[in-house]
């Protein structure tokens, strides 16, 4: 009865050699690129069109429209940007993509390349992930070796180089604009839109800009086909995802299954709820996304459930939260990562995220007031919405939910500390007992 | 005979209008307007910090967010585009822009000191002023603030204090955008997000001041006015700036009879709203050192006279002198000062023998004035440079003599329009520009005009191409001559930009030889009786062509010269030993603000007043007038035209000297309508040998005009050796490089530039260590001689 996962991008990943160009070959890759340089660039346009592949990397934009958007013929020259700097709390899957099956990536990077007519692609990975750096980078290479990335790549006439590129440890890179910039060597903060990249981004010529995910599923796609890909997922949510599950489950990690598979699910194949342990609070997909409780467990993850659901699917990387955990605590650390995350262009996001912490801080050691509680709702709808780009919105998230489901809680940190309210070692994954 | 000819009204060019819907009020505006454009149009204030209509939108402090119909979320006005139809509303007739403005105001004032009462913005605030309409009357925050240390230095002339900034970007995008010195960045993220430079990378700008008054808060001081005043203390007057030839508006601010700063201020054709640090901050020496009371030579000392005795005194002495008599008028001469000289010199010293160019200058430069720039209309203004096809410059180093001009040619070449530059290398100012270098020997800039690279000689051809030459043209043979060949070749505008605020106006006023006021040659009849009618003489009073220049120096020189009235010279500014000379004059009159090495050696000295005590006008580089009132209504001190007046009046002439009848007789005569003097083509000297000094003057150097603030005089650009790395090699010459001249040498550290012409040394001519006429006795294209100095050498 339950949804069976569905290992595609991951299918293999128990190969010691996936890594490798020969492992990769060793399971059909590379023959999805054989099969793209013969086909009109339009057409695979088309394709990932018509497959309804949503952006992974959180917006869940339409892929194949944001490649029908780069004006062709216009005489520039195009890009394709990786944005590889995978950085949201609880968000771990383009990482593990880009260590087991780097060829995966690249091969996708050659394909959409291909289609939106970049001879020059760029992978932006966070700077932080060496280990997952030279495992991209010995794949390019190895692809360069092996003729797949260069000059009239397969005979079909079509050149491509591939850039790896490091970022240098800022959350805000992650933001398309933001990562141009830094990608083009400047201090890395958004860009005022329009232009969008589509038409003018890396150095001001048309950008293509895609998640790691999304860029994996491409040569999936071009090889099974649009029909293959669409009977998964639901109408609006085709397809699969990396789910990487985290939080006080048995057995966190990857589980890639179809779009519309329910939490419950997903908390079933990570083994449940640690010993003794219920579901207290999750959240979907990042940080950035409004937190869910245990009645919306069966709600099917997919973009427009969750939307209806008042949270957003985000990276697709659940956090499950037990009742050890304290959401005043939780809530701040997140909000400190943001107040240190924040680029500072923008004022609501620069000077938002430093008072709401501020004030959660208090809280978190029992000092808030009833009437903070209402400023913070405030100040969180003083940034939402105004503030330059996703980031700010995104800080502005978690406190309004949390307080939504767990008043409560908030209430009592007017007098009781959070460690006071949750020991803190109970909540630790490798707490000896389990839960309280 | 003020220009008043305007330039001819551009014919509208109809613009597609769109209507947008501003708090239910209808305006057509032209497309691709900004929305908070449109609202100003309508009276509709929107707040906002970072926005400035002279930078690009950067939407950072989404003060000014607005809601538009259909849009779910709140957008910047400032980054908004209008289009047909849009329903825009403000936080007059929006919530939700209301909320969403009192927001940001509210989180901008988090982390703000608020030490309003002893800041130098508070009472001229954006931030205060904008916090009293949108804020919040109680403050919610408790928070603890965020610190800095403060303030701290981003030059020796600009103080930045962190806290107080909202990070609104205008000083950091003036900087990379206006100016082109992008050494002020935002450095760190969040809230610790700060202003600053590069470790020993200061700002290094000659327009740092504007980001002073861009500031929205007071998070950017000068070191000049910081803690000086509050602004509703003091007492502001439009003027203009004296220090170039740019013609800066400026506005004035004092407080019991002292100035305490200067600002730029508003004038879309000239110079928008920046001006120079030199127009901001040079002015202490208006107050300092000045001379009171009128002194006459007694036994070899100067003592204090009256002012019957001493104009007494005066009038005897040249009297004495006849007509054997010369006038010297400095290059700060407002127009109606230059004019009043150039009367005096042909009504009572009955000479001819008159000269503002207090600088390096020739024959060829006199004629080529006379031919082409004397009372001549506006041909070339500051926004022909933006419609350019190509601007070529010659000997014309604009970001040092005539900053404006530099950055509206900064602003043209991001519009697409090329700038050339004919010099021996390509400066950092040619680089800010993007420009390129048409590769000159100094002296030899005539040889280059003539050949020049075909492409340029094509643009050149183009409607609309404007050739600038500079004052160091004069001392480059033949390059005047085929600056006008070539533009009367290719029908390229001519524009003449001298250094000096004054020179423009001194040349129409007729203070040069040869040349009545309005560009009359002094040798056309009819000009001769159009000038004494005005001036009720006889034509026959009125003296023949006399002498100007090197001629007039020698004559001096001679002992031909008799007596001599000098108005504002220093004569290290000469190329030539011009104490020497004037020391066998038997008698010197000297008008002067200033003791200056002409009042050491004068027998009569008058005192005069500066800028802030007289009204007047000058010409700036365009021709268009730039008239300022009287700063200080009850200054004690005359005008140079007022003293003059009193001279003549003890000479037996009346003549005179108030500035509206001044300006009224000028206008009486207007420019001269007759047939020009017209210009013997001067042959280039082509002379290979030898190593060639390439000099002009800095922005910042040792002028007196900028005595008395040492913040400034420490943002002055250090004297280097520029040269290219072959000549260095060829001369052994390492760090330091020794440069002889007749007079002397001067020894400087070296900065290798591979733009330089081999053979070829740059010096700034009249920086700390390099007052080069002074020092080597050698001027721009003159030959010297190069080594590695006194350490290279060792001791053998």
């Amino acid at each position: 009865m339950s949804t069976p996962l569905t290992p595609v991008i991951t299918e293999f990943w128990d190969r010691q050699d996936l890594y490798t160009l020969d492992g990769y070959r060793a399971v059909g890759g590379y023959t999805a690129l054989d099969k793209a340089l013969k086909t009109d660039p339009d057409s695979i346009i088309g394709q990932v069109k018509d497959s309804g592949l949503r952006g992974r990397g959180g917006a869940g934009f339409p892929t194949g429209m944001k490649w029908s958007f780069v004006p062709q013929g216009d005489g520039k020259p195009h890009y394709l940007v990786v944005n590889a700097d995978e950085s949201e709390p609880g968000a771990c899957k383009d990482i593990p993509i880009m260590m087991a099956n780097p060829h995966a990536l690249v091969e996708g990077v050659i394909i959409a390349s291909y289609a939106i007519r970049a001879n020059h692609a760029f992978i932006y990975i966070r700077g932080e992930v060496p280990n997952a750096i030279r495992k991209v980078a010995f794949a390019v290479r190895q692809a360069k070796d092996a003729g797949l990335i260069g000059k009239n790549i397969l005979g079909s006439g079509f050149d491509l180089d591939v850039v790896v590129h490091s970022g240098a440890g800022a959350y805000i890179c992650g933001e398309e604009t933001a990562l141009l910039d830094s990608l083009e060597g400047y201090r890395g903060q958004p860009r005022l839109k329009p232009p969008f990249p589509a038409v003018a981004g890396l150095y001001a010529s048309p950008t293509v800009i895609n998640n790691v995910e999304t860029i994996a599923n491409i040569p999936y796609i071009v090889d099974r086909g649009v029909d293959w890909f669409r009977q998964f997922g639901t109408e609006k949510s085709p397809g699969f995802k990396v789910f990487a599950v985290s939080g006080h489950v048995k057995s966190p990690g990857i589980y890639e299954a179809p779009l519309g598979i329910t939490m419950r699910e997903l908390l079933d194949y990570a083994g449940g709820m640690r010993d003794g342990s219920e579901v207290k609070f999750w959240i979907p997909g990042g940080s950035s996304v409004p937190m869910l409780t245990p009645e919306h467990l069966d709600l099917p993850l997919t973009y427009e459930a969750m939307a209806e659901a008042g949270t957003m699917l985000g990276t697709g990387t659940p956090m499950v939260f037990d009742q050890t955990t304290s959401v005043v605590k939780a809530v701040t650390r997140w909000l400190e990562f943001y107040k240190h995350e924040s680029c500072g262009k923008c004022t609501p996001c620069r000077e938002g995220t430093y008072w709401i912490t501020g004030v959660l801080e208090k809280f978190e050691h029992g000092h808030g007031t009833e009437g903070e509680m209402e400023t913070l709702v405030n100040l969180c709808g003083q940034i939402a919405g105004r503030s330059f780009c996703a980031l700010g919105d995104a800080a502005a998230t978690p406190y309004p939910a949390a307080l939504k489901y767990f008043r409560d809680e908030f209430e009592a940190a007017t007098h009781t500390s959070a460690d006071e309210q949750f020991d803190p070692v109970a909540s630790y994954v490798f707490a000896a007992a389990g839960a309280r | 005979m003020t220009i008043t000819n305007e330039p001819s009204a551009e014919i509208a060019v109809p613009t597609e209008l769109v209507t947008v819907i501003i708090d239910g009020v209808a305006i057509g505006v032209p497309k691709g307007t900004l929305v908070i454009r449109a609202a100003e149009m309508l009276g509709i204030e929107i707040p906002r910090f970072c926005d400035h209509p002279l930078l690009e939108p950067v939407a950072a402090c989404r003060a000014c967010l607005i809601e538009i119909d259909g849009v779910p979320k709140p957008q910047p006005a400032c980054a908004q585009v209008v289009s047909d139809g849009m329903q825009v509303h403000t936080q007059y007739s929006s919530d939700v822009a209301r909320l969403a403005q009192e927001g940001v105001m509210e989180f901008l004032l988090l982390n703000h000191p608020l030490d309003c009462p002893v800041c130098d913005k508070g009472g001229e605030c954006p931030l205060q002023n904008q916090a009293m309409s949108i804020g919040r009357p109680e403050s919610r925050f408790t928070e603890e603030k965020r610190t800095f240390d403060k303030p701290i230095n981003v030059s020796a002339q600009i103080l930045l204090d962190r806290e107080r900034c909202v990070s609104c970007a205008r000083c950091t995008r003036f900087a990379d955008q206006i100016a082109g010195d992008p050494m002020l960045e935002l450095l760190e993220r969040g809230a610790q997000q700060q202003v600053g430079t590069a470790d020993d990378e200061p700002f290094d700008s000659y327009f740092s001041g504007n980001t002073i008054q861009i500031c929205p808060v007071g998070a950017l001081t000068s070191a000049t006015y910081r803690f000086r005043a509050r602004p509703f203390d003091l007492v502001s007057v439009p003027t203009s700036c004296e220090h170039c030839a740019s013609g800066c508006a400026l506005r004035t601010d004092y407080r019991r009879s002292t100035v305490t700063r200067r600002l730029g201020w508003d004038d879309p054709q000239v110079n928008e709203e920046w001006n120079c640090d030199k127009g901001r901050f040079a002015f202490a020496y208006q107050q300092q050192g000045r001379i009171d009371w009128p002194l006459v030579r007694e036994n070899g000392e100067l003592r204090t006279a009256s002012w019957p005795e001493a104009l007494a005194v005066a009038a005897r002495g040249l009297q004495t002198a006849g007509t054997d008599t010369a006038v010297l008028v400095g290059g700060r001469s407002t127009m109606e000062d230059a004019y009043a000289y150039a009367r005096f010199a042909r009504i009572a010293l009955g000479t001819d023998n008159i000269d503002f160019r207090a600088r390096a200058n020739s024959e060829e430069e006199r004629e080529f004035l006379a031919a082409h720039v004397a009372g001549t209309p506006i041909k070339v203004e500051y926004a022909d440079l933006e419609k350019a096809p190509i601007v070529l410059l010659v000997a014309f180093e604009p970001e040092d003599e005539s900053p404006i001009v530099f950055l509206r040619l900064r602003k043209a070449a991001s519009n697409k329009v090329s700038i050339a530059s004919v010099a021996a290398g390509a400066s950092r100012g040619l680089a800010k520009m993007n420009g390129t270098l048409v590769p000159a020997k100094p002296g030899e800039e005539a040889a280059a005009l003539a050949n020049l690279p075909q492409d340029i000689q094509q643009a050149l051809s183009q409607p609309g191409a404007v050739i600038m030459v500079g004052e160091r043209a004069a001392s480059a043979p033949g390059a005047l001559s085929a600056a006008a060949q070539l533009s009367q070749q290719t029908g390229a505008a001519l524009a003449w930009v001298p250094r000096r605020a004054g020179e423009r106006g001194a040349l129409d006023a007729g203070a040069l030889a040869g040349l009545l006021p309005g560009g009359r040659p002094i040798s056309d009849p009819a000009a001769r009786s159009e000038v004494a009618r005005i001036w009720g003489i006889q034509e026959s009073a009125l003296p023949q062509q006399g002498l100007s220049g090197i001629a007039l120096h020698d004559a001096v020189d001679s002992g031909r010269i008799r007596g001599v009235v000098v108005g504002g010279v220093e004569l290290c500014d000469y190329p030539h030993d011009a104490a020497e000379a004037l020391g066998k004059v038997d008698f010197i009159v000297s008008l002067e603000n200033h003791h200056s090495a002409v009042t050491a050696m004068a027998d009569v000295v008058l005192p005069v007043g500066v800028v802030t005590e007289k009204s007047g006008t000058f010409l700036d580089w365009e021709g268009r007038p730039r008239p300022f009132g009287q700063v200080f209504r009850d200054a004690m001190m005359n005008s140079d035209a007022a003293v003059l007046a009193m001279l003549a009046d003890s000479m037996g002439h009346s003549l005179p000297g108030g500035v509206n009848e001044l300006r009224a007789q000028m206008g009486l005569l207007g420019p001269w309508t007759g047939a020009r003097a017209t210009m013997n083509p001067t042959s280039a000297s082509a002379n290979t040998d030898g190593e060639r000094l390439e000099t002009w003057r800095l922005l910042l150097d040792l002028g007196v005009m900028q005595e008395g603030d040492p913040h400034l005089a420490a943002t002055a650009r250090p004297t280097v050796a520029r040269m290219s790395a072959r000549t260095a090699q060829s001369h052994g010459i390492g760090d330091t490089a020794t440069i002889h001249g007749p007079a002397g040498s001067v020894t400087a550290p070296v900065e290798i530039d591979d733009s330089m012409l081999d053979s070829v040394v740059w010096l700034p001519m009249n920086s700390e260590g390099s007052r080069v006429y002074r020092d080597l006795g050698a001027g721009h294209g003159d030959v010297v001689r190069l080594d590695a100095g006194t350490h290279a050498g060792g001791l053998s």
